[in-house]
């Protein structure tokens, strides 16, 4: 049945690839999804905010992981170097810990979100760059593990900096922070559009939607290139990388850059979307699930790591609705939480059993031939024309 | 030493692991466009030089100098930057990836997009694209596994897989290509054909250093052969004057001195 399966699937993306019907059918879906959630009450809408919150950071992962092949599990400090970096910039908190501050604005430190956001992108490449550059010679399991602390360290250092001086307010978190003001419209209000209004998570599911379109164009547009080769070659068989004359160290740190980038602005929208962070969003398990859902996806693979994004994500918001009858019926006698890890886990043990190589791997033959790769002419016109 | 019509040129090079010395001062020369064969018994030392002069283990001493340029072999990536590719005895390719993506990655180092160039989807990103996919299409046509581009390299057969590494080293334009016992694990058949494409790519003006096992292949090919024994190089010439080396013999192709053919 898996094989039946792995055959089926590139020709559906094939056949989507070369279909504007459907193309434009899908965008429709993906446009409508929260006006029709929305009627199931704004909690749903939340559900697909956060699901696309963990597509941005699996398809950053993917780029370290996937592309790479550098088993990261301590990506989730990236994601909270981006949090934190936005809501020092756009909250209270730093005029409290510094009186000099609030002498220079007066008002409040309200960094816009084209400067914050960058910063905390900016940022989040810069410590991924750090790590990266300790880690070069380590591989596999080994580094595996040396990741997973520095993911740890970052945290418990957000859980630690309220003394001395108050810089991350330790456990209780930071709150008040700015929501993201997109052409003079907080995305925190609902939009009155005369005939109807929009609340506050369906503008941030447009936003997050456009941001996941781009991270996916980015992404593909990085895997068919040379750098994307590259990495895929490290991955692959690191002597013979070497031996073609790719320079390992700078792509590895490359990867990890550009994969900290991606979860330094998912911190950030993650920040303006809750207007509250704390240590405790940033834990070890936040970094095992989002190497869960890229690994249950379809390790390298865009749509793979996408449905793996969204399912994970997904899931357990609603295996709340199942565990709640389920408990019911056996008498209150088992924990819905518990219950609902229970199902997670025999839905990741069913995918490493029925899929080993993911939900959607990328398929043995390259079917696409959208590059124009032996159609001269094609190209061309596209280059000239 | 400073001949620039010598491909490589090597000159007192040693490594010892611990205190077993695996290379005493060996010296050598491949001239420029011929087929050099690198023949010993089993931990002769055949393939400590190789991955020495590859960059994969560094030497403990020695000279090394390519198209009269000298290099120093210190790291893998320097060393094909120098115009040194080489394949391996345990075939090495990408997996995962496609064929033509393989030998993609081969034109890695003539190639010169980064990553805003990517993202960005330059025009001259998109020519780079462009022209990198014809040569390395040009390329598996070369070595006759045009029809298998779009193939994962695992799915590829054994000797295909074969040609395809020489593909992928052939991409990086090198003036010195080292082949790591290309026929190992071959039939008869497949033997003939890669004779033939070894053959081809000396027409085309490449050097070519060989190791290999197969006595026949190496002596109906090579036009110069270096022999190893213990470390120390016993022999050197064509392969008549070889195969008449009484050192060889004895070292080599047995104390009775029947040699092939």
């Amino acid at each position: 049945m898996a094989n039946t399966l792995n055959r089926t699937h590139p020709l559906l993306m094939e056949r989507f690839k070369s279909s504007r019907g459907l193309q434009i059918a899908f965008a429709v879906c993906v446009l409508l999804l929260p006006l029709l959630l929305q009627c199931f009450g704004n909690a749903w809408v939340r559900i697909a905010d956060f699901a696309l919150l963990y597509v941005l950071l699996a398809l950053g992962l993917n780029i370290v992981v996937g592309y790479a092949g550098l088993l990261d599990l301590g990506y989730i400090a990236f994601f909270a170097v981006g949090a934190y970096t936005y809501a020092l910039l756009s909250s209270p908190q730093l005029s409290y810990a510094f009186p000099w501050i609030v002498e220079i604005f007066p008002n409040g430190l309200h960094t816009p979100f084209y400067i914050a956001v960058p910063l905390s992108a900016l940022l989040a490449g810069l410590f991924g760059l750090l790590l990266g550059a300790p880690t070069l010679r380590l591989r596999g399991d080994y580094l595996a593990i040396v990741t997973l602390g520095f993911g740890e360290i970052i945290r418990v250092f957000l859980n630690n900096l309220d003394r001395p001086v108050n810089i991350t307010n330790g456990p209780k978190g930071i709150g008040d922070i700015d929501s993201l003001t997109v052409f003079g419209a907080p995305l925190s209000r609902r939009l009155d559009l005369g005939f109807t209004e929009i609340p506050s998570v369906t503008l941030y599911y447009y936003l997050f939607i456009v941001l996941v379109t781009f991270s996916i164009v980015i992404c593909n547009r990085l895997e068919h290139s040379r750098i994307g080769r590259a990495w895929m070659a490290i991955r692959e068989d690191e002597v013979a990388a070497k031996s073609v004359g790719i320079h390992t160290r700078n792509l590895k740190l490359t990867a990890f850059g550009i994969g900290a980038i991606f979860g330094g602005i998912s911190g950030a929208m993650f920040a303006s979307f809750q207007s509250f962070v704390s240590p405790e969003s940033f834990s070890l398990m936040e970094s095992v699930m989002v190497v869960a859902m890229v690994v249950v996806g379809g390790i390298g693979y865009l749509p793979g790591v996408v449905i793996g994004a969204l399912l994970l994500s997904a899931l357990p918001e609603v295996l709340r609705f199942v565990a709640g009858p389920l408990q019911e019926l056996t008498g209150g006698r088992l924990d819905a939480a518990i219950l609902r890890q229970l199902l997670i886990a025999v839905a990741m043990i069913s995918v490493m059993l029925l899929r080993p190589s993911g939900l959607w791997p990328s398929p043995d033959q390259d079917h696409g031939d959208s590059k124009g790769s032996k159609d001269p002419n094609n190209n061309r016109s596209k280059d000239h024309g | 030493m400073d001949d620039p019509t010598l491909a490589l040129c090597v000159r007192g090079v040693s490594k010892s692991f611990g205190g077993l010395q695996a290379l005493k001062d060996i010296d050598l020369d491949i001239a420029s466009g011929s087929i050099h064969g690198l023949i010993g018994p089993n931990g002769a030392g055949k393939t400590t030089f190789f991955n020495i002069i590859t960059g994969l283990y560094s030497a403990d001493s020695g000279n090394f100098k390519l198209q009269g340029k000298s290099y120093s072999p210190a790291q893998a990536h320097e060393v094909a930057r120098a115009g040194v590719a080489r394949t391996f005895q345990n075939i090495r390719l990408f997996k995962e990836m496609t064929a033509l993506e393989n030998v993609m990655v081969g034109r890695h180092l003539k190639t010169h997009s980064g990553v805003w160039a990517a993202i960005l989807n330059t025009p001259s990103f998109k020519q780079e694209e462009y022209s990198t996919k014809l040569q390395a299409h040009a390329l598996l046509e070369y070595v006759g596994i045009e029809s298998l581009a779009k193939l994962k390299a695992k799915t590829l057969s054994y000797g295909d897989q074969r040609r395809l590494e020489i593909a992928r080293a052939l991409a990086t334009d090198p003036c010195l290509l080292a082949l790591d016992e290309p026929a190992a694990g071959m039939n008869g058949a497949e033997k003939k054909e890669l004779k033939v494409l070894i053959e081809k790519i000396r027409r085309d003006n490449k050097t070519v250093l060989l190791i290999e096992h197969d006595v026949q292949l190496v002596m109906g090919l090579c036009d110069q052969l270096t022999v190893l024994d213990y470390g120390t190089k016993i022999a050197e010439g064509s392969a008549e004057q070889v195969q008449k080396n009484p050192l060889v013999i004895q070292a080599y192709l047995g104390t009775n001195g029947v040699g092939p053919n």
